[in-house]
């Protein structure tokens, strides 16, 4: 199968390759896929106070696809608030790489790397400020 | 170390190029010898018909085989599959319509099998052991008295796995049960000889062996047992009643030429491929960890090699290496979507399945070309390992296969 040169430029230069602290809580993590399924994303974003996300990183086990799908996703990640970043569609990474049909799951699997670190940041952030004012009454 | 030329073809499981020796011979049969073999009435169609009996006769003493008359010519080794199994099949429906089989054949041994189980057949399915082979036990203790046919190749096509067929045959031969080998990845290259091993058919293909596409023959034995078939295709009754259709000469006497070339050079051909194959697998397990060969390393073509690279995934790999033509067992490279059938035979995880890629190395495998592909290998499945979250965990010392993962 020929690839798009949109795919082969981010394979062969993936963008934000990496590993953030994944016990920061301004980090969240998403780890989607399987290693049977020959699929395995680990996308983080790391937000700012603000809400928006400053960094984002990513590994991916998989085809040239999935590594490009979610390094562009990192891409398209950076400097957007956790409201825009929830916008982001399989849809939009299949067009922008042009992904043949065979290869739509892997968009598919970056709209849930980024689903997947969006919540956990979240449920991060929802732990904290339960524990914070138990701190406070004692 | 110098760039040899690029792109470097490792792919010689899935064809070869064909010899300069071999297209030479061709030549003169597309323009003025270009007569039809059947033509019996002048000397085109003679010229023909001589050059179609200098190709049998080439043909049967690679395999081993008593007489040229043995040679059915098809148009490659798919055809001779089935003309094999649905011949044999339908012509001793009334003796029995049990046929033996492995699970690691190929398609066209298996889905020929798959057609006949929906007409009516009964088929078994012999599993492998971890290292790719079939038991001969298991062969004899899957036979019944319906058991009319065995098929069984001779070296497969993914892993290079050698199958034993010298005592699968004696056991067929004891039953009095036909047995047919599919040949292609394994006649001029390894041992084959229909007589030592009892074959009474097998399908062998020109485009593996050095010699053009689109023709292929079916060794058919004709006495001790003589082996009976119902023709697949209706027509003017060539190849004594077993295949209509007009002979591809230049395409014969190419394969012809092609045998020729195998039985004289096989050994010194298969020594320096062996050593070839070797110097790429210890360049390339001493030099990284979590490196797995698939198949057996003892009974293997020696010029193939199947490795898997743990926490890579490889059609990933194929991309990064686009300079060199391999294969992968990865789904990925497959329109199913599903690993290769194959390595999940064998027992090897979905994981390592897509992480497989299978060198195939050949007649024009140079030293300098094995050089380049295990230090590019090495480079790349390191590189993609730096950013695969696998391996990450792997050293993290996270068990993989404790982790609850989402399939998807």
């Amino acid at each position: 199968m020929a690839y798009s040169e949109k795919v082969i430029d981010h394979a062969e230069n993936p963008r934000n390759v990496g590993t953030l602290d994944k016990s920061d809580p301004n980090v969240g993590t998403g780890l989607v896929g399987a290693p049977a399924c020959g699929d395995v994303m680990r996308l983080q974003i790391k937000v700012s106070d603000g809400g928006v996300i400053e960094d984002a990183k990513f590994k991916t086990f998989g085809c040239g696809s999935a590594i490009a799908s979610s390094s562009l996703a990192t891409e398209w990640l950076k400097g957007k608030t956790l409201e825009e970043a929830e916008k982001i569609k399989n849809v939009d990474i299949v067009n922008e790489l042009n992904l043949p049909p065979v290869k739509i799951h892997c968009s598919v699997l970056a709209q849930d790397a980024i689903k997947s670190a969006i919540d956990d940041f979240r449920a991060k952030q929802a732990a904290r400020r339960s524990e914070k004012p138990e701190a406070q009454t004692k | 170390m110098t760039t040899p030329k690029l792109p470097i073809f490792m792919d010689y499981h899935s064809t070869t190029p064909v010899d300069p020796r071999v297209l030479e011979a061709m030549l003169p049969y597309f323009t003025e010898k270009f007569g039809n073999a059947a033509s019996r009435s002048h000397s085109f169609g003679w010229t023909a018909e001589e050059a179609v009996d200098v190709a049998r006769e080439n043909i049967a003493k690679l395999i081993g085989a008593s007489s040229e008359k043995e040679i059915v010519f098809t148009s490659g080794a798919s055809e001779s599959d089935n003309l094999a199994i649905k011949g044999v099949a339908e012509f001793y429906k009334d003796k029995g319509n049990h046929i033996i089989t492995s699970v690691i054949e190929h398609k066209a041994v298996l889905d020929s099998c798959k057609r006949l189980e929906k007409e009516g057949c009964e088929v078994t399915y012999l599993p492998v052991a971890k290292d790719g082979r079939v038991d001969p036990q298991a062969v004899q203790n899957a036979m019944t008295e319906k058991t009319i046919l065995v098929s069984i190749m001779l070296a497969n096509n993914e892993i290079g796995t050698v199958q034993p067929l010298e005592e699968i045959g004696k056991i067929t031969r004891a039953r009095g049960v036909l047995f047919h080998t599919d040949a292609v990845q394994g006649v001029g290259k390894i041992d084959f000889d229909v007589q030592k091993m009892n074959v009474d058919l097998a399908s062998i293909t020109a485009h593996k062996m050095y010699g053009p596409k689109g023709v292929g023959a079916l060794y058919v034995r004709r006495s001790k047992p003589r082996v009976r078939l119902v023709a697949q295709m209706d027509g003017g009754g060539h190849e004594r009643g077993n295949r209509s259709g007009t002979l591809n000469v230049p395409a014969i006497v190419g394969f012809g030429k092609a045998a020729e070339i195998a039985m004289k050079e096989r050994p010194e051909e298969a020594a320096r491929l062996l050593k070839l194959r070797e110097r790429l697998r210890n360049k390339i397990q001493s030099s990284m960890d979590e490196v797995y060969l698939n198949g057996s390393l003892e009974h293997r073509l020696p010029g193939n090699l199947n490795l898997s690279f743990a926490f890579v995934e490889g059609e990933a790999m194929m991309m990064a290496i686009k300079d060199v033509a391999v294969s992968s067992g990865s789904a990925c490279t497959s329109a199913s979507l599903e690993p290769s059938y194959v390595l999940r035979a064998l027992g090897v995880g979905d994981d390592l399945a897509h992480s497989s890629i299978r060198f195939g190395l050949g007649r024009f495998t140079t030293e300098e070309e094995v050089d380049y592909v295990a230090k590019l290998v090495v480079e790349k499945a390191t590189h993609l390992r730096n950013m695969s979250p696998l391996y990450e965990m792997h050293k993290e010392g996270i068990d993989l296969k404790s982790v609850q993962w989402t399939a998807h």
